[in-house]
């Protein structure tokens, strides 16, 4: 009588979790070393090669030597809270990855298993949700360091987050009253039959993008983290593996905005101009497009990191003036056209 | 005893918990925290009915917007003992005993309300279709007044915020005046001496 569950489900979810979980690890892990890398290549140098070919051990090396740093908790800190701060950061840079779906529906052993761990009613709106809890992470760390520079940091941090979660959650708003429903997994069917999000919604696209780099923390918007004029950040006290945490936090955030920007706007697994739906549920069907996912996703990183080492940082008053009298309004015009359109085409 | 009842008994413990944490933790900060727990374990109960954008929305709109604010304003002011000014033995007296009247009154309100059984897990009321209909449809009146309260409440804040930033610009502007004296008063002052 106690718990009667459908013990394949848990299973089933179980895996697709350690899966994803796994490959965002994967994937933010190189990310460090792709980052170097395209650095290197943009300013004409090297970059690593000394571990392992071409120096694909890097990220280990990196690892190993994060964890084998002296750890050092300052003694007027909250110590609780200075070892959370890093935790929430990472908790909720992977929680997103929940309400993605990663590919085609594929069938094991007859049956139906989509590669999605919850597709829940409201799955966008879960999404903005994570994103505005992601703000923890870095309040917490600064204020939990008991230092003047890491508080001001982490406040600087979260007043930006905030600013830019407004014109993020408008332009979604455009895309959902596009395609009428709030699932991710229907949002990518819509996208399948109708076409991408990023024809009807070239400056939605645009808000999301700055935005996105907003949220990540990314150049230009790196001020919480701005070493070289405003002392180094939220994460000044930070040593070893916390430290390695917090820009690990980063890169995951870097993974899965890329993936959830392929997925709202450029049909997430879908691959263009191949109708893949009529080769059945296989599981090679479902794998290429858990691949197509990936590439684009990818080549978010490699446009985001391109954009680091091209722009140079916003000031503090320009960030929030593009943020509050450029995004804000250009979001809502956006959102307001394209309910006027969606309203005169339906009628 | 379902997986559905083991959740709320699960969800109801750490709700109180997390709640009584709130009002005895001598830190601000960790309270704030902790009513971010409160907020989340209640958005766990609103899963359990069903009521998937009412949950979403409250973690969003509290945990991630209201409470944020909170912990500005604390992390900024430095709240700690030394500066915590020490309340009144009667004022105290007077909160306990109003706090007991508004239970008083909360207690006797609810005791006599029929117990009505909720649907667990399955009914779709609070489905955001649903909401949508009932909001938009029946309810658009109260909806839209609502939001003009909104409205107002945000010029309110946007008017105050103004206003103090003048009255700060203004002081900018004695004090500049205060500078230029001095600075034209300075030759001559060295010149007296």
């Amino acid at each position: 009588m106690l718990l009667q569950i459908d013990w394949f489900i848990i299973i089933e979810k179980f895996i697709l979790i350690a899966v994803i979980v796994t490959t965002a690890l994967i994937v933010a892990m190189y990310s460090t070393y792709a980052e170097r890398k395209i650095a290197a290549f943009l300013q004409d140098r090297r970059g690593p090669n000394r571990a392992g070919p071409f120096g694909l051990l890097q990220p280990l090396a990196d690892g190993v030597k994060l964890f084998m740093k002296e750890e050092i908790i300052p003694l007027t800190s909250s110590k609780t809270l200075f070892i959370m701060g890093p935790l929430l950061a990472m908790i909720t840079a992977t929680m997103t990855s929940a309400v993605i779906p990663w590919g085609w529906t594929i069938d094991v052993a007859g049956r139906q298993v989509p590669l999605q761990i919850a597709d829940i009613n409201i799955g966008v709106l879960y999404i903005f949700g994570v994103v505005s809890l992601g703000v923890y992470g870095i309040m917490i760390g600064g204020w939990a360091s008991n230092n003047k520079f890491s508080l001001i940091a982490a406040i600087r941090g979260a007043s930006q987050m905030i600013s830019y979660e407004l014109a993020m959650g408008l332009s979604l708003i455009a895309v959902l009253m596009l395609v009428g429903d709030l699932r991710m997994s229907t949002i990518v069917t819509h996208q399948v039959q109708h076409g991408w999000n990023i024809i009807y919604q070239p400056l939605g696209f645009l808000i999301f993008f700055v935005c996105a780099l907003a949220e990540c923390n990314r150049t230009p918007f790196d001020l919480p983290e701005a070493e070289n004029e405003l002392n180094f950040g939220y994460h000044q006290e930070y040593s070893s593996m916390k430290l390695g945490f917090y820009l690990f936090a980063e890169y995951i955030n870097m993974f899965i905005s890329g993936v959830v920007m392929s997925t709202l706007f450029f049909g997430g697994y879908d691959i263009p101009f191949v109708n893949e739906a009529a080769w059945g549920p296989h599981w090679w069907v479902g794998l290429l497009g858990f691949a197509a996912l990936m590439a684009k996703a990818f080549a978010f990183i490699f446009l985001f990191m391109w954009i680091r080492w091209t722009i140079p940082r916003f000031r503090y008053d320009q960030l929030m003036n593009l943020g509050w009298k450029g995004l804000l309004p250009l979001a809502l015009v956006n959102m307001l056209i394209t309910a006027v359109v969606v309203l005169l085409l339906n009628k | 005893m379902g997986i559905t009842q083991i959740l709320f008994w699960a969800l109801a413990a750490i709700a109180l918990f997390s709640a009584l944490m709130v009002i005895t933790s001598k830190n601000p900060v960790y309270s704030v925290l902790w009513l971010i727990v409160t907020f989340f374990t209640i958005s766990g109960h609103y899963l359990l009915l069903n009521a998937q954008f009412l949950a979403i929305v409250n973690i969003i709109v509290y945990a991630g917007a209201i409470m944020v604010l909170f912990l500005f304003v604390i992390m900024l002011m430095n709240l700690s003992k030394d500066t915590e000014p020490q309340k009144n033995k009667w004022l105290k007296l007077a909160g306990a005993v109003a706090g007991g009247c508004l239970l008083l009154v909360l207690v006797a309100a609810l005791r006599n309300t029929e117990t009505r059984m909720t649907e667990l897990g399955s009914g779709n009321i609070g489905l955001i279709q649903n909401l949508g209909n009932v909001l938009f449809k029946e309810y658009v009146v109260p909806f839209e007044i609502a939001s003009i309260l909104f409205l107002s409440a945000m010029v309110g804040a946007v008017v105050i915020g103004k206003r103090e930033k003048k009255r700060v610009e203004d002081e900018i502007a004695d004090a500049e005046v205060v500078k230029t004296e001095f600075h034209q008063n300075e030759p001559s002052a060295f010149l007296n001496r």
